[in-house]
């Protein structure tokens, strides 16, 4: 007898038992709720390609193709590289010559203080989580909760404090002090992160190397840190986002020379006088996109590896 | 030749003593189960044996040498956990010389130890697997392989067989029991499993609630048992303990009044220094005989429930005074549910046990 298969089969939904690959159905909802997700950055990085009247026109040009005729006409623009050319060269004035902005600087400036407060936190938390898991301090959990405190106020209530804190100890614009800043910010959560993980370790496989005549270092480095490199990647690409993208420290800490691309972005698109440049914001934000999704990209598969690695069962 | 000793050692967790006043020697050669329910303390006592806890009191004595404030490492003891505890982020023979590398072996060397044990251990064919990719017996086995790998001064094992099926245990006893004779070391084995300490034990050491209750070789524990715990921990099915009174002694013979019903039996002569009291009666279920009929030295039950296992069968019998007594007949001897049953005991494999709780034994 031929096996019945109710219309939504038919369609690719798979019936509403067991665990396995899901169908072409479902696999196309969540494509479109992806699709939704990323509709705001796709039309951001439409607008940079965009000459400045197709980013003005009403209704909004959505497609750089007409796809073979099936969009209509007055909604495809004609791409253009300009604006990211006058991300970094522009014109100040009015039919004044196009000089540097400065810009290239602000990148290299967001590069370094991103990566190095990240990766100092990194290195320093996960020592400090390793210390937490393994060697409780006295109070332990009162300590964990401190360093939270600082994660747990927005930004705008701490930074009086902070900003006379620099001033005291001249750190205020240097690269020094805001790359400090983020890594005390970035040390609460990755000590939080990296403690979960190495809590979720087998203790045998470390007192095992141990008595196989391993030191504590060495426990450290061979085996405890080779099963949480999935967490090492986590905590790296959350730390990375969110101090890539931090504005209002960078604002208030941050010199002429140690500006960061978000503080700059902001300072380029509302001077001049001449109403917001959309076209150049969606280009400086394109161009803003790609480092960390570059990151996230190349690291996103031990992102998704579980931590374990199935050997030691409870 | 290494030995491991320890003298009165006791460890305390905040106010809850986990193992108090342990004394135990295990000679080179001589391998010695530490056997208990669970929470008795013997997997704390293995783990301060091997330097992974403190103890709080006593001496640990290794090869002759006091290690009660040595890591681990600077022990040179090998130990098998209980989860195989392998390295997961290396493979089975990176697993298995792993012990090597603190040792400054060349690779050649190195190479040749670790093909030596997986030759010994069968594991030659799946050297190149990570530990999440090989069987359960495979675990186990890398497990030993690696403890056996360098020559330490002794081997520990906590509960080492405990995650293997039935048929697998089997087996693994046998293999493990073989590499421990060939290897002549101080062994200490901890587990729960009565049947692995009898079969691989030169000597086991019963512990309950933190002290160590009797040491003895197999065969002593199961025929002299110091207490009332290990007569009841020792032994399938479980030694029938009845409370009885004992009423005078006199030509070799208790008299005493058990489950309500007069017995006489031969005791032995110990039993004659104590007076009138209660006393608890200890007769293996395989020790009975059936009479035909009541006499002076049998028990009057009626068979309740039975249970084939085999080639015997397990009666559940119930006294007149309500006391359950396990009987185990062979398996040709017919009983139906609710016969009369007289039986009597093996004077030989009867217990006295005092109002304490002590065997009493000359």
């Amino acid at each position: 007898m031929a096996e019945h298969n109710s219309i939504w089969e038919t369609l690719g939904f798979r019936k509403a038992s067991g665990v396995g690959e899901a169908g072409w159905g479902r696999t196309l909802a969540v494509a479109i709720v992806s699709f939704i997700y990323f509709l705001p950055v796709l039309f951001i990085i439409f607008t940079a390609f965009k000459p400045q009247d197709a980013a003005l026109s009403v209704p909004p040009t959505l497609s750089p193709t007409s796809l073979f005729g099936l969009i209509p006409e007055q909604f495809v623009f004609t791409p253009t590289l300009e604006n990211f050319g006058s991300v970094f060269m522009r014109s100040m004035t009015a039919g004044g010559a196009p000089e540097p902005t400065g810009f290239d600087r602000y990148f290299f400036n967001s590069i370094v203080i991103a990566s190095s407060s990240v990766l100092l936190a990194l290195v320093i938390g996960t020592l400090a989580a390793f210390g937490f898991s393994r060697y409780p301090l006295k109070g332990n959990d009162t300590y964990l909760f401190i360093i939270l405190t600082t994660r747990m106020l927005p930004a705008i209530v701490v930074i009086i404090p902070v900003i006379l804190m620099f001033r005291v100890v001249g750190l205020s614009g240097s690269y020094t002090g805001i790359i400090l800043l983020y890594t005390a910010f970035n040390l609460a959560f990755t000590i939080w992160m990296m403690k979960s993980f190495f809590d979720e370790l087998s203790l045998d496989v470390e007192d095992a190397a141990r008595i196989d005549g391993s030191s504590d270092t060495g426990v450290f480095f061979k085996i405890a840190l080779p099963q949480v490199i999935a967490g090492l990647a986590a905590t790296f690409v959350f730390g990375l986002i969110l101090t890539w993208n931090e504005f209002l420290f960078a604002l208030l800490l941050s010199g002429p020379d140690t500006r960061t691309v978000p503080v700059a972005m902001n300072q380029a698109v509302s001077s001049g006088g001449r109403g917001t440049d959309w076209t150049l914001l969606a280009a400086i934000e394109t161009l803003f996109l790609i480092p960390v999704f570059l990151v996230t990209f190349f690291l996103q598969n031990h992102l998704l590896r579980g931590v374990t690695f199935g050997t030691v069962k409870r | 030749m290494p030995t491991i000793e320890i003298r009165k050692v006791t460890k305390q967790f905040g106010a809850f003593t986990a193992v108090k006043d342990a004394d135990l020697k295990v000679e080179a050669g001589e391998v010695v189960c530490l056997l208990g329910p669970s929470g008795c303390g013997k997997t704390t006592t293995l783990r301060m044996i091997a330097g992974l806890e403190r103890a709080t009191g006593g001496d640990v004595i290794i090869a002759g040498q006091r290690m009660n404030d040595l890591p681990p490492q600077r022990r040179d003891i090998a130990m098998v956990f209980q989860f195989y505890a392998l390295y997961p982020a290396l493979n089975v023979g990176q697993n298995i010389a792993m012990p090597l590398h603190y040792e400054g072996l060349s690779k050649a060397q190195s190479d040749a130890r670790v093909m030596k044990v997986a030759q010994i251990m069968h594991l030659t064919g799946v050297l190149d697997r990570m530990p999440n990719q090989i069987s359960e017996g495979e675990k186990q086995r890398l497990a030993v392989a690696r403890a056996i790998v360098r020559d330490p001064n002794c081997f520990l094992f906590d509960e080492p067989l405990s995650r293997l099926d039935v048929e697998l245990r089997h087996s693994m006893r046998g293999q493990i029991k073989e590499v421990l004779t060939g290897l002549s070391k101080a062994t200490v084995i901890v587990t729960h499993d009565q049947l692995e300490a009898l079969t691989m034990a030169s000597r086991i050491a019963i512990m309950k609630d933190g002290v160590i209750e009797q040491v003895g070789t197999p065969h002593e524990v199961f025929a002299k048992p110091v207490n009332v715990f290990v007569a009841s921990f020792i032994g399938t099915p479980q030694m029938n303990l009845v409370e009885a009174d004992l009423i005078s002694f006199g030509g070799g013979k208790a008299d005493v009044m058990l489950a309500g019903q007069p017995l006489s039996i031969a005791a032995d002569p110990a039993v004659s220094r104590l007076r009138p009291s209660k006393i608890t009666v200890g007769i293996r279920p395989r020790a009975f005989t059936a009479a035909q009929d009541r006499a002076g030295d049998t028990i009057a039950a009626q068979a309740e429930l039975i249970e084939p296992m085999g080639a015997e069968t397990l009666i559940h019998a119930r006294t007149a005074s309500g006391g359950d007594i396990r009987v185990v007949v062979p398996r040709d001897k017919r009983v139906k549910v609710g016969e009369a049953l007289h039986l009597r005991p093996d004077p030989r494999q009867t217990h006295f046990f005092g109002e304490d709780g002590k065997a009493v034994r000359a």
